[in-house]
């Protein structure tokens, strides 16, 4: 016989101010199998649990529920309260009138009618719940670090500084990311590569962190604590044991014809190369498509030249399953393409260019070793203007919707440097907002208008016209003077916006993370799981998750290791036990639910069945619950409806639609 | 004829085969019968017309259970149910010798009877080694002839093609039926007005008997117990509780054998009630096709159909639009 027990929150008057608390418990009372129904004001709180481990015991209650907020957020909590009052802790249903409910309803009475109907379907629902234990699964005490920017690398230094293995899958021939690119960083100017080489040389130091550079991710299964990954790890054409990187290769390497990825594409690199004096490894790759001996057999002056052997034209991809307990993307971020925003000019004039092509530049490594000139003539320039905003802030079919949020700094960054230098160039800044939130961010953006007398307007740029003479006019306007301006430039720099690196989509979809409209990741929860991916076992680093700086994005790095050590420090997991189960009598055996498992969890075996007394072998679906996440995919796809999920069984769910039909 | 019997006779005596799945003849000459011959004295009951139109697949599901190999004879459009089954691991391929038979269109008796044409005594021109375009019938009223085609089943109008998708040898010469489109019907519903549809599915839905012949004649509703026989789910009394929960069974049914319908057309073949239940089918085959690239499920034994198949390239169901 069922005793269950009804548990109405007012959420201080999160609920109550749009719900009939009252009125919910005492229509609650009326339901079958419903023996207890009260209310209290914050039924998550000490004194709330201790009602519900009270009545659980005074009424002896089998079943509860608990309407409240969004599962998502206290079922953990109700269920650890009712287990310690002495009931499975599934046996615990939320109603939720709070998300669902009480936040999207204005009218008192509409918002009481649906949290009575949610609380009726909880209660039909409850009626059905069976006791279920969790399993145990082990957990594999290596971490996997997918990109190797500052992100990831952060990550992994941090993860094996607490004494675990740390593998870095990083997709480029060498660690290092965008902020390798960079020449200096703001609010304090020091030089880019000096403050992140050291930490790549320790990442590729450290005993416990394995580089696995110009790899990709091909395959993931498994789930939290025991993921199973395959890694392409790409051939290189150059033995990486052997190869000592004296560099002679890329030197007399006669096909220089590809754009350097590192330089933004303003300068070419040989077929054989490394991205950057400082890769690590500090082992070049050769570029298929561009190295002459692979497409036509004919050259090999690598070969040649390579004192110590290491060029191997016969290397193929090779693929390697390693095993990793947690696993934390840090893919990073791409500059959008330009392609929607013509009015700005790009293709058509070499003297617009983007902020981080602009890196490059400034760069003394970097196509014109630094100094400030116009990519078309190679001439100074003499008056630069900034467009911000470029792409970011905007509507969707132009660009994105978000604001980059690196771009206000990183500008004023540039428009401070140039002025710095070269005090005889003019520089004039469009901007919307200037978003300068961060420490020391004001103060560094005003010393560039105050100290170095850098021009901010404030209004948007229609359109740049290159001009016969070379020259660009920004058609602009200044809203503060109501002013149209046009403003004859030499040079015009895109703040472009940023966007997840696309290669994110896949890895998400692999992971079974969630990824939002704009690609970047989900988390857990956006202010007190932010560097946890809703897939368990999954973490988030660096601009993967959104828009951040380096700062920020070491923050997390650190932020996410410290929940993947967490994880790694634990001997064993519990396990969902809603998994799904198969109907042996039932199945047919035709595979659809296995076909359509993303986990690969289900499997068949020919088993001998007695039904009624008749004993057949059938073919039958098995599923392994380890590998289940409960998805259900495998429930709609059974035509006879064998495949259940427990804790969430068709019955269940039917007498849930049932209820709210009534 | 006498060839295909003299065949199946000596692969029996040689002992290649136990039994032969075929049709026998019924009481009536347009109404032969799905048989298991087990003997070569039984095989003078065979029969093979215009008439033998049911699908003999799925009678091969408790043949795969039986001893030895079962000769089962398959139409063309027999061998896409046939090989639908195999993947569904619903029948064994190694208990099976299938002759592939040719066809010439299959007759449906119900038009026989539109035709005005009663009191049916016998009928000749139906034979898979004549021409098959005229068929003459000899009533209690006097002879009657009608022109083949003009009798022949909607399916036979729409056919996928004469090529057998699987088979261990091949006999009878087939003849190319095809002269429609097999979604013109479904376009035409589709172009209705939502109420006009919504009368028209409960119009023909209404003259629905819970007889079950379609269910039982389906090749794909092969399911060991079936959800509306199941005690599992509340679902087995509500049928014909209530006109709604009718139409309910058929859309349900359609939902069930989505992607894995061959079209072959026994669902309305069998219905007693005239219902024209291919079309949900097809309705659901030609959605496939346009949301998954063309998908004829059946064509082989190993693809697996659009929407039992899970690969990381799937779309997210907002980017299809």
């Amino acid at each position: 016989m069922h005793g269950i027990g009804v548990f109405v929150c007012h959420c201080g008057s999160n609920i109550a101010a749009t719900v009939d608390v009252k009125k919910v418990v005492e229509m609650a009372r009326l339901e079958p199998g419903v023996v207890h129904a009260e209310d209290y004001q914050y039924m998550c709180s000490e004194a709330g649990q201790e009602k519900i481990a009270n009545a659980i015991k005074e009424k002896n209650l089998t079943g509860i529920v608990v309407c409240s907020c969004s599962p998502r957020m206290h079922e953990a909590t109700f269920r650890k309260c009712a287990e310690k009052a002495g009931i499975n802790p599934y046996m615990v249903e939320i109603a939720n009138i709070r998300e669902q409910c009480s936040w999207i309803h204005k009218n008192i009475e509409e918002g009481t009618e649906k949290a009575v109907i949610l609380t009726r379907a909880a209660i039909a629902k409850v009626s059905l719940n069976t006791s279920l234990l969790p399993g145990e699964s082990k957990v594999t005490k290596r971490a996997l670090v997918i990109g190797g920017g500052i992100a990831g690398i952060q990550t992994a230094l941090d993860i094996a500084d607490a004494g675990y293995e740390v593998d870095i899958v990083e997709k480029t021939p060498s660690i290092g990311g965008k902020m390798a690119q960079l020449d200096k960083t703001f609010p304090t100017l020091d030089c880019s590569a000096c403050i992140l080489t050291p930490k790549m040389v320790d990442a590729a130091a450290h005993e416990k962190i394995n580089l696995y550079t110009y790899s990709e991710i091909e395959k993931v299964s498994g789930f939290v604590g025991d993921f199973t990954v395959e890694i392409r790890k790409k051939a290189r054409y150059v033995n990486m044991d052997k190869c000592t990187g004296c560099g002679v290769c890329m030197e007399k390497c006669p096909s220089k014809k590809a754009k350097s990825e590192f330089n933004s594409g303003l300068n070419n690199r040989p077929a054989i190369y490394t991205p950057f004096a400082q890769a690590i490894p500090n082992v070049p790759v050769i570029d298929p498509t561009q190295c002459i001996k692979l497409k036509t057999g004919k050259c090999g002056v690598c070969e040649k030249f390579c004192q110590a052997g290491a060029i191997d034209y016969k290397q193929k991809d090779e693929v390697v399953t390693r095993k990793y307990g947690a696993i934390v993307v840090a893919t990073g971020f791409e500059v959008i393409k330009l392609d929607n925003l013509e009015e700005y000019a790009y293709s058509q004039s070499k003297d617009v260019i983007t902020s981080l092509e602009l890196e490059r530049i400034m760069n003394a490594a970097g196509p014109t070793k630094g100094h400030l000139e116009r990519l078309s003539d190679g001439k100074h320039p003499k008056e630069i203007v900034f467009i911000q905003c470029v792409g970011s802030r905007c509507d969707e079919s132009k660009g994105k919707p978000y604001c980059s949020k690196i771009c206000c700094m990183y500008t004023a960054k540039h428009a401070m440097l140039i002025r710095d230098k070269y005090p005889d160039v003019n520089v004039t800044v469009f901007y919307i907002d200037v978003r300068t939130p961060g420490k020391n961010f004001d103060e560094f953006y005003r010393r560039a208008v105050e100290e170095y007398g850098v021009n901010y307007v404030k209004g948007q740029v229609g359109k740049v016209a290159p001009q016969p003479d070379g020259s660009l006019l920004v058609h602009g306007v200044d809203l503060l003077d109501g002013k149209q301006l046009k403003i004859s430039a030499d040079m015009v720099v895109l703040a472009a916006a940023i966007e997840p690196n696309p290669s994110v989509r896949q890895i998400a979809t692999m992971l079974t993370a969630s990824i939002d409209t704009n690609n970047f990741l989900t988390e857990a929860h956006p202010k007190l799981r932010p560097v946890e991916s809703p897939t368990a076992g999954v973490f988030l680093s660096g601009v993967c998750q959104g828009p951040k700086d380096i700062p920020e994005t070491v923050s997390q790095a650190g932020a996410a290791a410290i929940k993947v050590v967490g994880l790694l420090a634990k001997d064993k997991l519990l396990t969902n036990p809603c998994t799904a189960k198969a109907d042996e009598l039932l199945c047919n055996g035709c595979s659809a639910c296995a076909n359509v498992c993303p986990y690969g969890a289900i499997s068949y075996e020919d088993k001998l069945i007695v039904d009624h007394g008749v004993r057949k072998t059938h073919r039958v679906a098995v599923v392994n619950s380890a590998l289940c996440q409960g998805c259900g995919a495998c429930t709609v796809t059974c035509p006879s409806g064998v495949m259940d999920l427990q804790g969430f069984s068709n019955r269940q769910i039917i007498a849930e639609v049932d209820a709210i039909c009534r | 004829m006498q060839e295909l019997i003299r065949r199946m006779k000596e692969l029996m005596a040689d002992g290649t085969v136990q039994r032969v799945l075929g049709w026998k003849k019924g009481d009536l000459s347009y109404n032969p019968e799905p048989y298991y011959f087990n003997t070569a004295e039984e095989l003078d009951e065979f029969v093979y017309d215009g008439f033998c139109g049911a699908n003999l697949s799925k009678y091969m599901v408790k043949g795969s259970n039986l001893e030895g190999k079962t000769l089962v004879l398959l139409k063309p459009c027999d061998t896409y149910s046939f090989n639908q089954l195999i993947k569904e691991h619903r029948v064994d391929r190694d208990k099976a010798y299938i002759i592939g038979v040719g066809c010439k269109g299959k007759l449906s008796p119900e038009k026989l009877k539109e035709k005005g044409i009663k009191g049916i005594k016998s009928i000749s021109g139906a034979e898979i080694d004549g021409d098959c375009t005229e068929l003459k019938i000899d009533t209690v009223y006097g002879e009657k002839t009608v022109a083949y085609k003009d009798v022949m089943l909607e399916r036979c109008h729409v056919c996928k093609g004469k090529e057998h998708r699987i088979y261990d040898e091949l006999m009878l010469e087939s003849a190319d039926t095809c002269d429609g489109d097999r979604f013109t019907d479904v376009e035409i519903i589709e172009n209705l007005p939502a109420d006009e549809k919504f009368a028209y599915f409960r119009q023909e839905l209404s003259k629905c008997i819970r007889c079950n012949a379609c269910r039982n004649v389906c090749p794909a509703c092969n399911c060991r117990k079936c959800v509306f026989d199941s005690t599992k789910f509340d679902s087995e009394q509500k049928a014909n509780v209530d006109s709604f929960e009718e139409s309910m069974f058929h859309i349900i049914r359609a939902f069930h054998v989505a992607g894995r319908c061959t079209d072959c057309g026994e669902c309305s073949r069998v219905c007693p009630q005239g219902i024209p239940l291919h079309l949900f089918n097809r309705k659901f085959i030609k959605d496939i096709n346009e949301y998954y690239g063309e998908f004829t499920a059946g064509e082989d034994a190993e693809t697996k159909g659009p929407l039992t198949d899970y690969t990381l390239e799937d779309l997210e169901p907002d980017e299809r639009r």
